[in-house]
């Protein structure tokens, strides 16, 4: 069962990685939104992939029957999705108001923190 | 729903069935205390009149909690404190050891310093943009990423941290900080995510996520794992967030551009987070893959060193000279990791203590000094010598300290490293760090040449008498009298610096405090 998903996971990286060498702002979200998902995968088949039996303790038992999905990887995918997400729509914001005020979507020519032209400091007095 | 009595399950063996010390729960307070007070600040965001005492009252409390937790780690070594009861590795720990005490009280002292400067030079609109809550809620995710026994719950931190320094980031929405928020944000994002996937790999492969059952387990089953693997991700990923060479560029894009106290506070506290996850990882949980990798570090380390000092002395504007003196002071920590032991880790910590406390106040004197001067660019500024005598003696010693002249405290920490560096024959690496003082002396020498002693030019505008602030020389002389304080009596700290360093290279007591008698 994990091998196929390691293969998208594979996929995955390959696209977001792709997508983030860009220079121009959207198509480095989208390559994060990816990579979050890749991650997301990941935490998931790094659990081990167990199908079917939810992990849930049956009435009139305490402890597990058989053997069941692992709830671990699910709580921590849950926090990174939160998160992920939360990071995705400042981004968002942020690269909006970026081609508002900066004019541009090229991250190459976003040169008002860094001038392209800057000067030397004066060797004295 | 009472359990049944007759339970074949020992409740015991997976909960904490009696409740923990009061003195116990000091350990989580520090986090539990920026969290509310970040959201009472939150609910009084319009009121701009109260914000700013409430802050600074909230951060002595703050200040005082992570001192008698110090004192409480000192007293009687490593405590720990799980969340809703259950016993790690399946609770979520949380374990204060020497070294997280040390950097949160260290961080809590800057993050005081910060909210006192920025009582006077945040302004009504900074307040409304909410500096304060954010303020809190940054010193929590340092605050939780310092005493969390958990790796995951580190990352959580971290995320906690990035997310508030983005909002201080942005305070003002010029177009200038948007510029340097976007480099900031999406490498620093990129970094956090890279150190999720090497969590998501160390689940894989342990099962586990408590960094005591993780140290552990790596001594037991080092054999057949690719833990070399694993410790190259978290080295690339603690090292793109400590802003090291070659994944360091975010930070001059960006460092320069927000409210200057919020330059202080992030040169003060980020990069540091990623240095002490670095040594809680590399040097606690898995040595032998530390020691392994410890030539790349070193390598990464050199180029970090030199090439920070260099881009010092190539700057013309001060905040951004300063941007790559915190970025070759990165450097010298990461020497330290590379040559181990309990001599170099020992001197990494004290370097980044120091760091925090001298890179703050370093930014908090630049901020003084444009405002004195009228500008920030080194050709134009001039004349603060002759405005204020002791302002600029007070930026005298920190320049002294930054470049690691004795009697200050940026002095030990460097005969430390470089001495464990000599020790093991690595005199390159020692003459690296030699070197690297003598780039940043030239570097902040022509910055008090330039802006301190030269007659004021006629180019620059120069503040009026209100360009001085009380709040701003009260913080800024704090820092200073902290960096001679140590630097004249280094030893009480010497010691607590040795016994942190040795308390990760050898962490039984840690392992101890987590799983007592060595239940497992």
């Amino acid at each position: 069962m994990e091998v196929p998903f390691v293969v998208l996971i594979g996929i995955f990286f390959a696209a977001a990685v792709y997508l983030m060498l860009s220079k121009f702002l959207v198509r480095i979200l989208l390559g994060v939104a990816i990579l979050g998902n890749a991650v997301n995968l990941l935490l998931f088949t790094n659990g081990r992939i167990v199908r079917e039996v939810p992990p849930i303790v049956p009435a009139a038992f305490d402890h597990q029957v058989a053997v069941t999905a692992n709830p671990l990887p699910q709580a921590l995918i849950l926090t990174a999705i939160v998160i992920s997400f939360s990071f995705f729509a400042f981004l968002l914001v942020l690269s909006y108001r970026a081609f508002q005020d900066l004019g541009t979507d090229n991250a190459n020519e976003m040169r008002v923190a860094e001038p392209a032209a800057d000067s030397a400091p004066p060797t004295g007095y | 729903m009472a359990a049944p009595a007759a339970s074949a399950i020992d409740l015991s063996r997976a909960l904490v069935l009696t409740p923990p010390a009061l003195a116990d729960w000091l350990v989580i307070l520090p986090v539990a205390w920026c969290l509310a007070s970040g959201a009472i600040l939150l609910m009084l965001r319009k009121n701009l009149r109260l914000q700013p005492p409430l802050a600074i009252a909230a951060l002595t409390v703050l200040l005082v909690l992570d001192a008698a937790l110090l004192w409480r780690v000192v007293e009687g070594g490593p405590v720990t404190m799980v969340m809703g009861r259950w016993l790690p590795p399946f609770g979520i720990a949380f374990t204060v050891d020497l070294a997280g005490a040390l950097f949160a009280l260290s961080s809590a002292l800057v993050a005081l310093a910060g909210g006192i400067y920025a009582a006077e030079s945040i302004d009504a609109s900074g307040r409304r943009y909410g500096f304060y809550p954010f303020l809190m809620l940054l010193m929590a995710g340092v605050s939780g990423a310092f005493l969390t026994g958990d790796i995951f719950n580190l990352y959580v931190w971290f995320e906690v941290l990035l997310i508030s320094s983005f909002g201080l980031l942005v305070l003002g929405s010029e177009p200038k900080q948007i510029d340097g928020a976007i480099k900031y944000a999406f490498l620093n994002l990129i970094a956090t995510t890279l150190f999720l996937i090497a969590v998501g790999f160390l689940y894989g492969l342990f099962g586990t996520l408590n960094m005591a059952d993780i140290a552990a387990k790596a001594v037991e089953r080092r054999a057949g794992l690719p833990l070399m693997t694993l410790g190259v991700l978290f080295v690339l990923a603690f090292g793109m967030k400590a802003a090291a060479f070659p994944v360091n560029f975010w930070l001059p894009a960006s460092y320069h551009t927000p409210r200057i106290v919020v330059s202080a506070l992030f040169a003060g506290l980020l990069t540091k987070v990623g240095i002490y996850a670095l040594i809680r990882v590399m040097v606690m949980l898995f040595p032998v893959e530390g020691d392994e990798l410890s030539v790349v570090i070193a390598a990464a380390a050199a180029a970090t060193m030199i090439f920070g000092a260099l881009g010092a002395i190539g700057q013309s504007d001060t905040r951004r000279l300063l941007g790559y003196l915190v970025i070759s002071g990165i450097g010298v920590m990461l020497a330290g990791i590379a040559v181990g032991g309990p001599g170099g880790v020992g001197g990494a910590l004290f370097y980044a203590l120091h760091s925090m406390v001298v890179m703050t106040a370093l930014y908090m004197a630049a901020g003084m000094a444009g405002r004195l001067s009228g500008a920030f660019d080194l050709n134009r500024a001039g004349g603060l010598y002759g405005r204020t005598a002791f302002f600029s003696a007070l930026s005298f010693i920190l320049f002294l300290s930054v470049s690691g002249m004795p009697p200050f405290s940026g002095f030990w920490p460097k005969v430390m490293v470089a001495r464990a560096a000599l020790d093991i024959g690595a005199w390159w690496l020692a003459g690296t760090v030699l070197l690297t003082g003598f780039l940043t002396m030239i570097a902040v020498g022509r910055v008090w040449l330039l802006a301190y002693w030269r007659p004021a030019g006629a180019a620059a505008t120069p503040g009026g008498d209100d360009a001085i602030r009380t709040s701003a020389i009260l913080s800024l002389s704090v820092l200073v009298l902290v960096t001679v304080l140590v630097g004249l009596f280094p030893d009480p700290l010497l010691r607590q610096v040795q016994q942190a360093a040795s308390g990760l290279v050898e962490p039984s007591a840690y392992l101890n405090s987590v799983f007592p008698q060595g239940a497992r």
